[in-house]
């Protein structure tokens, strides 16, 4: 079989916040012997005016999605979120024209999730990672909810040398993250990710580990300033290391 | 006094004194959860639930979707089974309605069964300008129109009580005394309603389903009060939210089980009640059966495909309890009579999207209300539609520097030019240096960020983009 061409689409925020989750996909796919390449006209999916209801303008972010990756057999985004904008999300940005719509569900049946794309597609579990810490996994909802995705990271976790997977209680529940929900209701938010950071400190973990850079944030954000003996991590970068 | 009006654009104001109150915010927290644990397991163990999740799904899809006829059939139904049936477009014409009808029957009280489309209409407040007193006879209902308070949830009006303040309510307003357990609580309540079922002329209930093949409006119920105002009193009036029907007799089987499970996990409640008609010779019950069809804002959801599922809902409240930000800021900040995610929609889509213009942004978006809700309503998907009308319709005014829809265009313009991204995150990595501290910035003073920073730090830019380290990898 020809060496796999993954077209990656890093996302803006791990682009300009967390290089290091894309350079550990890069990684990681390499060692997979995938043929990846990198974009740079690429920038942002269209999500965040999406969800605050500005369609038009999230379109027109979004056509240009539509465009880049015509050429690669798989576009990986190390980011649930922004998956299920162009997996779900997408269809309804482009309903009323019906080429675009058709270009839109072609690129959907090629992009994936990261962890989903190599335990769903590349049908790899182990990677040969060594983390020897105590971890918890977070579900970002729109990868555990708008992709299906729950089995995916856990099996590559626990595949993990070393490494002590355990779950929270109530692990299904928000983050309360939710995009710009997390300026327009922060008095929300705050104590929603309160919660969460308390049930990943219930666990004992060392870190919190997710797929999704937005509720990474979040809860790094809150972490950080309350001092909390958490630290967050993304799936990619417990996957790389050795 | 009761509360009335819309207050949905105080949503931050009161959702954010249930989350500084310790009692509400435990209130709340514990009762949800327990009603979703309870939901959780009677489903859990239950291989069929998924089958009859598509098949309620269907049913009231095939209802929705051909809403004339099937309505045409259940009035007939009705008349012929011997009721009245009478049709309210507004909350006005409900309760002008339901007053002449009491006035006929020279009613002075009116006991009342648990029902949302009575508190959507105000209708208490109507019978009182009218004269006529109405008595809740639902433990929670009581309880709340002692508070002079709204419902704090679609089938628990009042989840937010503690027994305490149960029990202040009591011995302030009907002179009981002080107890914490519930089932003297219980009993206090029966015997200060016990002889108004006796005395008032007329019961008044809502519907759960209304079967349209019968002419049966279906109530259920755990407390018995329902069956008592609806076979007690010389008249029956029903409110009927225009979306309750369903097909079938048969469909019911479907239905009084999803709810049951799904509302407070159920396997059945205790009381399932079938009415279809006033009383026949030689039977109990009453004399004359009224039905209500209401409107009041149905039929402008039913001629939006994008919001038309909205009908399907059972008002089971599975979705407020399952709902992290429900949980957090309660039933009251939805600022009107439904809350939760099926508030969020049900409100600006009944009272318009100008009043109600903050509920569709009150929500992460999470999916955990499509995850339990019964016949799988897409409900974060509308709140992504409710927020594009919110916008094209009654955009906010700004704290910002920039209104938000400007905002977002010079954001979707830097995004569709790679460059001008470069050249915009070039400049905030210079604009974020006096401001970051080992990675981490504390405070931006410009809104929205300002409101991240308020209690959570934000990250630094990192000191070089992932597409300037590809170049090197
Ligand atoms: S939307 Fe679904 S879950 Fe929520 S009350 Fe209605 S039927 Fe129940």
């Amino acid at each position: 079989m020809a060496k796999p061409r993954v077209a990656l689409f890093i996302t803006c925020l791990a682009d300009q916040f967390f290089p290091q989750v894309g350079e550990s996909v890069v990684k990681i796919l390499r060692r997979l012997d995938v043929d990846v390449t990198f974009n740079p006209a690429q920038t942002c999916c269209g999500q965040p005016a999406f969800n605050t209801g500005f369609r038009d303008e999230a379109r027109s972010v979004a056509r240009r999605v539509l465009d880049l990756f015509e050429d690669a057999d798989y576009v990986v985004a190390p980011s649930g979120s922004c998956s299920a904008m162009v997996r779900v999300f997408y269809s309804e940005l482009f309903e009323d024209d019906p080429d675009l719509l058709r270009k839109c569900r072609e690129l959907q049946k090629r992009f994936f999730e990261f962890s989903e794309f190599l335990v769903r597609v590349l049908k790899v579990e182990d990677l040969g990672a060594r983390f020897a810490h105590r971890v918890t996994y977070h579900d970002s909802c729109h990868l555990l909810r708008e992709l299906g995705v729950d089995d995916a990271p856990r099996k590559l976790l626990r595949n993990v040398q070393g490494i002590d997977l355990v779950e929270m209680q109530d692990y299904k529940l928000c983050c309360g993250f939710g995009g710009t929900f997390s300026v327009k209701f922060p008095e929300v938010s705050v104590p929603m990710g309160q919660d969460k950071i308390h049930a990943a400190t219930e666990t004992g973990a060392e870190y919190l580990v997710a797929a999704d850079g937005g509720c990474l944030m979040h809860l790094a954000g809150l972490i950080h300033r309350q001092g909390v003996a958490l630290k967050t991590i993304h799936l990619a970068e417990i996957l790389a290391q050795r | 006094m009761s509360d009335t009006g819309i207050h949905s654009d105080e949503i931050h104001q009161i959702g954010g004194e249930t989350i500084a109150n310790p009692r509400l915010a435990e209130a709340y927290r514990s009762s949800t959860i327990r009603l979703y644990t309870h939901r959780l397991n009677s489903v859990s163990g239950f291989a069929g639930f998924e089958r009859l999740r598509e098949a309620g799904r269907e049913a009231k899809r095939q209802v929705i979707e051909n809403l004339d006829y099937y309505l045409g059939q259940f009035a007939d139904n009705v008349e012929r089974n011997g009721g009245k049936v009478h049709w309210a477009d507004t909350a006005e014409e409900v309760c002008r309605i339901v007053v002449d009808i009491v006035r006929r029957a020279t009613a002075k009280e009116v006991v009342k069964a648990k029902t949302m489309v009575a508190e959507e209409v105000e209708l208490n407040r109507a019978l009182e300008g009218a004269g006529i007193r109405p008595v809740e006879t639902d433990l929670g209902e009581f309880i709340i129109q002692l508070a002079g308070e709204r419902p704090a949830h679609i089938v628990g009006p009042a989840i937010h009580k503690t027994r305490d303040d149960v029990s202040d309510l009591f011995v302030k307003h009907i002179n009981a005394e002080r107890t914490n357990v519930p089932e003297e609580l219980t009993a206090i309540a029966r015997r200060a309603l016990r002889e108004m079922f006796q005395k008032a002329g007329v019961g008044l209930s809502g519907a759960n389903f209304a079967v349209a093949e019968t002419g049966t409006v279906v109530t259920v119920e755990n407390e018995g009060n329902i069956r008592m105002c609806t076979t007690i009193p010389r008249v029956h009036i029903a409110l009927v939210g225009i979306e309750k029907l369903i097909p079938r007799l048969a469909d019911l089987g479907v239905f009084i089980r999803l709810l049951g499970r799904s509302g407070t996990g159920q396997k059945l409640t205790t009381y399932t009640s079938l009415l279809t008609g006033p009383r026949r010779p030689g039977e109990d019950g009453p004399e004359e059966m009224h039905v209500v069809m209401v409107d009041n804002g149905r039929i402008k959801s039913l001629a939006d495909p994008k919001m038309r599922e909205m009908l399907y809902c059972i008002r089971c409240g599975a979705c407020l309890n399952a709902c992290p930000v429900y949980r957090k800021i309660g039933g009251h900040a939805y600022g009107w009579v439904y809350s939760g995610p099926i508030g969020a929609l049900v409100t600006p889509e009944f009272v318009g999207i100008g009043q109600a213009r903050e509920l569709p942004f009150a929500s992460s978006l999470c999916g955990a209300c499509r995850e339990v809700c019964p016949v799988k309503i897409n409900i974060p998907d509308m709140l992504l539609h409710l927020r594009s009308e919110a916008q094209q319709h009654a955009p906010k005014p700004t704290e910002a520097l920039l209104p938000e829809r400007p905002a977002f265009r010079l954001w979707a313009w830097v995004m569709r030019h790679p460059a001008l991204y470069r050249l915009g995150a070039k400049f905030a990595r210079w604009g974020q240096f006096p401001l970051a501290r080992k990675g981490w910035i504390r405070k931006i003073p410009t809104y929205p960020v300002s409101n991240w920073t308020k209690e959570r730090d934000f990250p630094a830019l990192a000191p070089e983009s992932f597409r300037e380290r590809w170049k090197k990898l």
